[in-house]
């Protein structure tokens, strides 16, 4: 089975999303935000392997 | 010349007995021993009371004149209580104990995590129970006193070991002066701060960590349950944490920690003191109540274990072999285990019954438990006392989320303390059905209790030798295996035949014992199926064989592999 990923109109609407709630909650509060944020989208994904993979590559051309 | 506090140290709830130095011009004669522990903490105490379960002599050296100094270790297990009951004391800390099941994690006045721990129908102790360490030492102080196999030396501090062949040579410094004295084993438990460590130059491998914590014990009236209460990131110490324990005598112990940076005098002084609880107090909504001081030190966590505990004929334990972090009570608790598995293999080198290769296991088994230990602890103190940015930002975010998203609940449930299964241990035996067994304690782990009459639990019956546990409804324990359990104890090696029939009140020739289990609930918590079973505990009641058929061919070499040529 093909795992399931964005389509393009899916990845603009996570895009804007999570640009709005950055601005929203500040500068002092954002890296709270998404640490939870991955968090929660870690379980949901319900496999720490792949989270890691997902670490890895955010982590390349900083 | 070594001079200790002689005077009665202060404290408003505990009344301090100052002993008599122990001095070498009143007691004439020779100064070689098999055996000198080290310390009469906790730990001293229990290694020696087993080393004389065991049949076999000790001295004990001890610097002070009097117990510890404040509250230090409040919390014991389970498994704690257990190895307390082997060595007499276990009765005395339930008559003054406060004993616990439930554990509170409480972030921006909401409980956000419950650690439910209840206590099982066949377990004679609760999971936890609280007491001052002051008290635990003062029972065993006692139980060592009354034993004439132990000679405790009070204000005997040790000033210079030296190992030379055979044995160790101690040089010991008294109120009127030196003495010196020769040990075939010595037996370090002289705490986190060991002087025969740090004089033997052993390092130790783990973490130390930044985080500081002031422990403050004082006595108030609050109307509040005997549970343990956490409080992460309250307002009045933002990003630090809180701990709260109920202690028996109306006494309380606060813990809480510094703020980076923070000079650990400054924070022991009386207005920082009372400022802090005072906050902590008014926050859970007991702002007011009056309240006075006690005792309070400050610790840092670590999570350090010596790499091996047998030097020569040094021998280390408890603190002195491994510093722990106090969050999830791994100090005196894991001490305790470490003083049962020593206790009975360094009785029997002693004796000659066995070989000193006994003692490499001891060392292997211990120093695993801790390196599991210092990985867990490490797990909690990064939780507790974020090390670094990263770890801070991921503690905080599981706190915001605590409060809605339940999955992240158990990050807050720092893993307590727990008997560790020596499933490696070389005492094991290879040719034993121990794969074959679908329940019950597997190899190198210790019992399960199992509750036979309203006052009667299986291990108030085990102990002070191996213990083989015979499941049969026949009237007889077959010859061969009581040939083989008579050729051991001809060694001067104890063992206990326990039969275990599910008929009530039946003889069986040949058995120490018969337990009735008619309501069959030793046979189905240790996964037997048929009669014949049977499990082998060493004297420190872990497994090291166990069996669907027990032959005596099977039963010799577990004995074999347990006490190892």
């Amino acid at each position: 089975m093909k795992p399931t990923t964005l389509d393009i109109a899916g990845l603009e609407t996570v895009y804007d999303q999570l640009a709005v709630a950055i601005d929203a909650v500040g500068a002092d509060k954002s890296e709270l935000l998404l640490v939870k944020l991955a968090l929660l989208a870690a379980n949901r994904l319900g496999d720490a392997s792949q989270f890691g993979e997902l670490i890895a590559a955010a982590q390349r051309d900083l | 010349m070594h001079q200790p506090f002689a005077e009665p140290r202060r404290s408003i709830y505990y009344q301090y007995q100052v002993h008599q130095p122990w001095l070498a011009s009143r007691h004439p004669g020779g100064q070689n021993h098999p055996i000198v522990i080290v310390g009469t903490g906790p730990v001293g105490l229990t290694t020696a009371l087993e080393i004389a379960r065991h049949g076999q002599r000790c001295v004990v050296l001890e610097s002070e004149l009097q117990v510890s100094e404040g509250s230090r270790a409040i919390v014991f297990t389970r498994r704690s209580m257990e190895i307390l009951q082997q060595v007499g004391v276990a009765q005395r800390v339930t008559e003054t104990g406060l004993p616990w099941c439930y554990g509170n994690s409480i972030y921006r006045g909401q409980r956000v995590f419950r650690m439910e721990n209840a206590r099982a129908d066949d377990d004679r102790f609760f999971p936890m129970i609280n007491l001052q360490q002051q008290y635990l030492e003062e029972y065993l102080v006692d139980a060592a006193q009354a034993n004439p196999l132990i000679e405790l030396r009070w204000g005997n501090r040790v000033s210079k070991v030296e190992q030379k062949g055979e044995q160790a040579w101690v040089e010991v410094d008294t109120p009127e002066g030196s003495y010196e004295l020769r040990a075939d084993w010595l037996v370090a438990c002289d705490g986190a701060r060991s002087g025969i460590r740090t004089a033997m130059s052993l390092l130790m491998e783990g973490a130390s960590y930044e985080g500081r914590f002031v422990i403050a014990d004082i006595r108030i009236d609050l109307p509040l349950p005997t549970e343990r209460l956490a409080f992460f990131d309250p307002s009045w110490n933002p990003g630090n944490t809180i701990l709260m324990h109920r202690e028996p005598h109306g006494i309380w112990r606060v813990d809480y920690q510094l703020p980076a940076g923070e000079d650990p005098e400054d924070a022991l002084r009386p207005e920082s003191l009372k400022a802090r609880i005072d906050a902590q107090l008014e926050m859970i909504g007991f702002g007011g109540t009056p309240w006075e001081m006690d005792w309070s030190s400050v610790y840092s966590a670590r999570a350090l274990t010596l790499p091996d505990y047998v030097h020569g004929r040094v021998i280390f334990a408890g603190d002195a072999a491994h510093m722990l972090p106090i969050f999830g009570v791994r100090g005196a608790n894991t001490g305790f285990q470490d003083a049962q598995g020593l206790g009975w293999r360094l009785a029997l080198v002693a004796k000659g019954a066995a070989s000193a290769a006994l003692l490499q296991s001891y060392s292997s088994e211990r120093v695993g438990a801790a390196r599991e230990i210092v990985e867990e602890a490490g797990k909690s103190t990064r939780f507790m006392a974020p090390p670094s940015r990263g770890f801070r930002l991921l503690r905080d975010a599981v706190l915001s989320l605590s409060l809605s998203q339940p999955f992240v609940g158990p990050l807050y449930h720092w893993r307590t303390s727990r008997p560790h299964e020596y499933g490696g241990s070389p005492l094991n035996s290879m040719g034993d059905d121990n794969l074959l067994f679908k329940a019950g304690p597997a190899h190198g782990a210790p019992p399960l209790n199992v509750r036979f009459a309203p006052d009667s639990y299986l291990l108030d019956h085990l102990g002070g030798g191996f213990d083989l546990l015979y499941f049969t409804n026949g009237k007889a324990i077959p010859a061969e295996l009581q040939a083989v359990v008579a050729g051991i104890r001809a060694r001067g090696i104890g063992v206990r035949l326990i039969a275990v029939s599910s008929q009530v009140a039946s003889a069986i020739q040949g058995a120490d014992l018969v337990l009735d289990d008619s309501e069959g609930r030793c046979r189905a918590r240790y996964g037997v199926m048929a009669d014949g079973a049977a499990y082998l505990l060493r004297p420190d009641q872990h497994v090291c064989a166990r069996w669907m058929a027990l032959d005596a061919n099977r039963l010799q070499a577990a004995f074999k592999a347990a006490l190892p040529a």
